[in-house]
């Protein structure tokens, strides 16, 4: 029976009961000024380019004289890439016409950081690796990669993660467009450092996947040496089930996703073994699959069925391919609305590049596309059996003989479980075919660069400068006595350290740093103030002179903007908005004028007139004495007057 | 019996001995840095003696610091064996016959992942599971003739080479692709030029620009476009044959006198100078360029002329260069300089006492232009008036480095210095050219708003 549940509707047990393992591979950008092996800079997006280039993809041959799974499917794409490239992020060595340039080092230090606070063992040298990828995401066809350290652990609940490896790499190209037989690309991104954090599949149900990829982004984050923003982290889970295989659903973006997502994957796997345990129980192996395929494009000639009639029009053909003894298996379920025939559709859809969907109909849907005749007469043509499932399939000659294949191919793999691919997330939680999963060995020695030789000063200045794990960082807040919104605020924010080293050298009440840290701070950069002007030292310069009473809290808004957004120091700020301490004595004498502004007023609410006379006085006073203050006096000087 | 501690020297060496361990070994490693797994590694011979290199199970490879190992335990042996399974090119009676001579440089190879090695592929069976678009075009046959980086190159394997090509003619070849590294590719091509004349059937040499392990690589189209160039175009010289753009489009057939490397590493780094190539060659056609080209002919007779004077130098002139530098080839024996001059064909005053002592021994001395565009044209300035006096022979046209082969190979032929200058100043193989088209000198300069719009149009 397969099963489709909602997520939420399975528990703990329930997932162990299905053998749920789930790993995480997340790809980190680092915020370095140059690229990883070329002194372009790094980070900066453009949508406008300069020039274009075009390339193609090749697989290699293995010495055993196979090809890599997936270079085989690439190539049988037939796709031709092109490349945008814009002068100011892209030298020629993203367009792979020169050799890689030095490893950059800032980069290198920022993954050294990262690799200690995971607790992996550190190599005594970085030999580079290329690992092959021919979907023309890297111009190069390989990207250059790395490892620091292997093996390493961070706690979780009541167990520990094992972290398998961290590495730093190259970021691959935006893709731009995939239609047809091309494939467009920006190479802005290309080449960016990322740190790629490995987990072991110690994860054993979905929402311990999100939790830890949670964990983990706090940790880099808390570097305060990486990327922030949409796309600057993403999220690769491996999903399998007993019995199952290996899936990878790549470049999740957002964590939150990530529970759906794993939880309809596992439920994919599950429906897979009972379908393939079906197909057994029918007697059919991959090789005993017996099936036929056929030119039907006379047959259906005068169809009514749009997507054939205008395939028909434009010359293309129409094939029929026969897979005995499927009967009742194209529509069985995997995920919520996607069956078995989903996948088949998929399969034909990026490897034969048929992009216009519906691109297969099957005699088993539901709602026939085609008449009771049509598919009889296909039958009839194809010399099929009566219980034969006959999946159609339209496109042009070469596209529709791939396509072909590629159905026959997928049908077999069914009676062998679940192949093992790359998924591509979708907004509903389901996922879709990406690509057949690489294999191990497509790694190979980069010649172009020696080894990089990590000598035990270099590891112990970057120990100097490990900030604090994030489990480490929620104790040290929480010891602050600060509330747990604040703690989760302060956990996620690169700058929250500062508040911790607040602590130790200002008898300050640390609710308001931590405030203008995780709130105000935030604010401004959303509405565009360059607030990473604003350094640690300017920072604690100001919260020294709020210490000591040269401001009131109301006007941190006001000082960070203008610091941030003309670069002045705190000191210039202050004096440019006039701010300064007013004494007891002046607050009083001021509120005890416009307190006599009451009588001139007409009977009112007093609490009404009260605001209406606080917010004179606050509009001259803001900055130079706090709210509380100036709302004690104004009290004062009314109680006074009455 | 292969060396079972392959690479490793010094500190390593001693290491791997100290616990009983060798190459292909599927060790565990303890280190004070930690524990790692993996299968032992042969170590380059350029990198230091201070690490052991590991293959992880995830596939990647890692340096261990000697000095940071405590323990290194066996727990299996795993050798490497290269065994590339052959697959027999496809024979088609109907097909034109073409051979590839290997000099070195890759154009196809395979990938043994297990231990990162890239193995040249060469002969027709690895080169039909590499690039099987082969056996559409041809029947191919494969001769391995050298192996050298193309730096190496030198008279030896010229000769060699030329000699080959003359006997796969004799024998009735349809068509010649020559494998080079592309460094010293033109320099072959310029003396194949001359050692191999009339010849009845196209002689295209091909090289990649970036390794053929690469999926990116240029190698497969090169190759491709290089033997359809060999066994379907009519043009019977001898031809270089490499990308156009940098993108994956179409090569250009470049006539082997006039063509150079011009870039350190682009894809599109051989261009023609002075002129224009003579076609251009996709998988779909060839599109000519020109018509003056020798044409494709029945018989197999063709004229082979190794001689070669190896006592042959090329002088790069340079502001305050001195005179003893072509004093001291003089006194060593020299017996032809090539000197690429400044400007129209120039060199500074204190060399000229060397000139002329030079042209007094009877020294063979030529003019050509560091421009590599535009002729030498002596008689403009007085300087080049001084020079020839001094017994100069100006040579018009001709690269330097295309000089200097031509002037090794007449100097191989005569010393009489008057035939010498008939055979360098006689065009053999358009080594010199009469015009020099408009079209000959197009480099455009980026930046300029209406070459950015030129540029930006077409695929690069």
């Amino acid at each position: 029976m397969p099963r489709i549940f909602d997520y939420g509707e399975l528990k703990d047990k329930d997932y162990a009961g299905l053998g749920f393992k789930s790993g995480l591979e997340i790809h980190q950008q680092l915020d370095t000024q140059k690229k990883l092996f070329c002194r372009c800079p790094a980070g900066q997006y453009y949508e406008d380019y300069d020039a274009e280039v075009l390339r193609h993809m090749r697989p290699t041959l293995s010495e055993l004289g196979e090809y890599d799974g997936t270079a085989l499917m690439e190539f049988k794409t037939r796709k031709e890439i092109i490349y945008q490239l814009n002068k100011k992020n892209v030298c020629t060595y993203e367009m792979d016409d020169t050799p890689p340039f030095e490893l950059n080092q800032e980069a290198l230090d920022i993954a050294l950081e990262v690799t200690l606070l995971l607790r992996c063992n550190i190599v005594g040298e970085l030999h580079i690796a290329r690992k092959q990828y021919l979907d023309g995401s890297i111009p190069a066809g390989f990207q250059r990669t790395t490892i620091l350290g292997t093996d390493g652990w961070i706690p979780y609940r009541d167990r520990r993660i094992g972290i398998r490896q961290l590495g730093l790499e190259e970021d691959a190209c935006r893709e731009v467009s995939d239609r047809g037989h091309r494939r467009v690309y920006k190479t802005d991104r290309l080449s960016i450092p990322l740190i790629e954090t490995v987990t072991y599949p110690d994860m054993r149900a979905p929402w311990e996947v999100a939790e830890v990829a949670e964990i983990l982004r706090e940790l880099a984050r808390g570097t305060g040496k990486v990327r922030t923003g949409i796309g600057r982290a993403r999220q690769d889970v491996n999903v399998s089930v007993e019995g199952g295989t290996r899936v990878e659903i790549k470049g999740v973006h957002r964590i939150p996703y990530i529970p759906r997502l794993t939880h309809f994957e596992a439920l994919r796997q599950a429906n897979l073994l009972e379908l393939r345990d079906e197909l057994r129980r029918r007697g059919i192996t991959k090789d005993s699959l017996h099936s036929i395929a056929g030119d039907v494009t006379a047959v259906l000639d005068r169809t009514a069925f749009s997507p054939i009639r205008r395939a028909l029009e434009r010359g293309w053909r129409v094939t029929a391919v026969s897979l005995a003894a499927f009967k009742g298996l194209l529509n069985f379920p995997l995920q919520p609305g996607r069956d078995f025939a989903s996948e088949i559709s998929e399969r034909v859809r990026v490897i034969a590049c048929l992009d216009e969907l519906p691109n297969i109909i099957h005699s088993e849907m539901v709602n026939s596309p085609l008449t009771t005749e049509e598919w009889k007469r296909v039958r009839g043509s194809l010399r099929a059996r009566k219980d034969d499932v006959i999946v159609l399939v339209w496109g042009d000659a070469r596209d529709v003989l791939t396509a072909a294949g590629e159905i026959v191919i997928r049908a077999g793999e069914a009676s062998e479980g679940i192949p093992s691919e790359t998924r591509q997330a979708f907004p509903s939680g389901t996922n879709g075919f990406e690509r057949i999963l690489p294999g191990p060995d497509r790694m190979y020695p980069d010649t172009d660069m020696p080894p990089v030789a990590l000598e035990d000063d270099r590891i112990e200045r970057a120990r100097g400068q490990l900030p604090l794990a994030p489990w480490e960082r929620r104790e040290a807040y929480r010891r602050l006595g600060l509330s747990n919104d604040l703690v989760e605020a302060l956990s996620r924010d690169g700058r929250g350290g500062l508040v911790l080293k607040l602590a130790e050298t200002l008898p300050l009440k640390l609710t308001v740093p931590a405030v203008v840290i995780s709130q105000t701070l935030k604010h401004l950069e959303r509405n565009g103030f360059p607030v990473s002007r604003l350094d640690d030292g300017a920072l604690t310069d100001l919260f020294r002179r709020f210490s000591g009473g040269e401001f009131a809290r109301e006007a941190f808004p006001d000082i960070l903007k203008l610091a941030a957004a003309e670069g002045l120091s705190p000191a210039e700020s202050l004096a440019r908005l006039g701010i300064f301490r007013l004494a007891d004595g002046a607050v009083r004498e001021i509120a005890g004028i416009v307190a006599g502004l009451e009588r001139t007023l007409e009977p009112r609410d007093p609490v009404k007139k009260f605001r209406y006379l606080m917010g004179i006085l606050m509009a001259e006073l803001r900055g130079k004495a706090d709210g509380r203050r100036v709302a004690a006096a104004l009290e004062e000087a009314l109680g006074n007057g009455q | 019996m292969s060396d079972i501690f392959k690479g490793y020297r010094g500190d390593a060496l001693a290491l791997l001995k100290a616990h009983g361990v060798r190459v292909w070994s599927d060790a565990e490693v303890t280190t004070t840095r930690g524990a790692f797994a993996g299968i032992i590694l042969p170590r380059s011979e350029t990198a230091d003696d201070k690490h052991i290199v590991l293959k992880l199970r995830n596939g990647y490879n890692v340096g261990l610091t000697t000095s940071t190992v405590v323990g290194i335990k066996e727990i299996g042996y795993k050798e490497a064996h290269y065994k590339i399974p052959e697959k027999a090119f496809p024979h088609d009676p109907a097909k034109p016959r073409v051979k590839l001579l290997g000099t070195g440089g890759t154009i196809a190879s395979r990938l043994d992942y297990r231990t990162g090695a890239v193995i040249p592929a060469f002969t027709p069976g690895e080169l039909y599971g590499s690039v099987p678009e082969l056996a559409e075009i041809c029947n191919l046959e494969t001769e391995k003739l050298y192996g050298v980086f193309s730096e190496n190159m030198g008279p030896e394997q010229w000769v060699g080479t030329a000699r080959a090509i003359g006997r796969e003619i004799e024998k009735g070849v349809q068509g010649i692709v020559i494998g080079h590294g592309t460094d010293t590719m033109h320099h072959t091509a310029a003396i194949l030029s001359f050692m191999v004349q009339d010849s009845p059937v196209p002689i295209v040499m091909v090289g990649s620009q970036r390794s053929s392990d690469r999926p990116s690589s240029d190698a497969a189209l090169n190759l491709i476009n290089a033997t359809k160039t060999a066994a379907e175009s009519d043009i019977a010289e001898v031809m270089v044959c490499m990308f156009g753009p940098t993108s994956d489009q179409y090569d250009l057939l470049h006539r082997g006198t006039r063509v150079r490397k011009m870039h350190s590493s682009y894809r599109s780094t051989f261009r023609t100078i002075g002129d224009v190539p003579i076609a251009m060659v996709s998988r779909e056609k060839i599109i000519l360029l020109r018509d003056d080209y020798k044409r494709r002919r029945a018989d197999r007779n063709v004229t082979v002329n190794t001689a070669f004077e190896e006592k042959v130098s090329i002088v790069y002139y340079y502001p305050n260069m001195k005179p003893d530098i072509i004093e001291s080839l003089i006194d060593n024996g020299y017996k032809g300089i090539i000197i690429a001059g400044t400007g129209l064909g120039h060199v500074n005053k204190p060399l000229y006492p060397a000139l002329r002592r030079a042209h007094e021994r009877g020294i063979a001395v030529y003019m050509t232009v560091q421009t590599l565009w535009g002729y030498v044209q002596m008689f403009v300035y007085d300087t080049g008036r001084d020079i020839m006096e001094l017994g100069v022979v100006p040579a018009a046209n001709m690269l330097p480095e295309v000089a200097y082969v031509k002037l090794g190979w007449a100097l191989g032929q005569s010393s009489d210095p008057a035939a010498v200058r008939d055979i360098m100043l006689r065009p053999i193989a358009g080594e010199i050219t009469e015009r020099e088209p408009h079209n000959g000198y197009l480099i455009l300069q980026g930046g300029i708003p209406e070459v950015e719009r030129f540029v930006s149009s077409y695929w690069k």
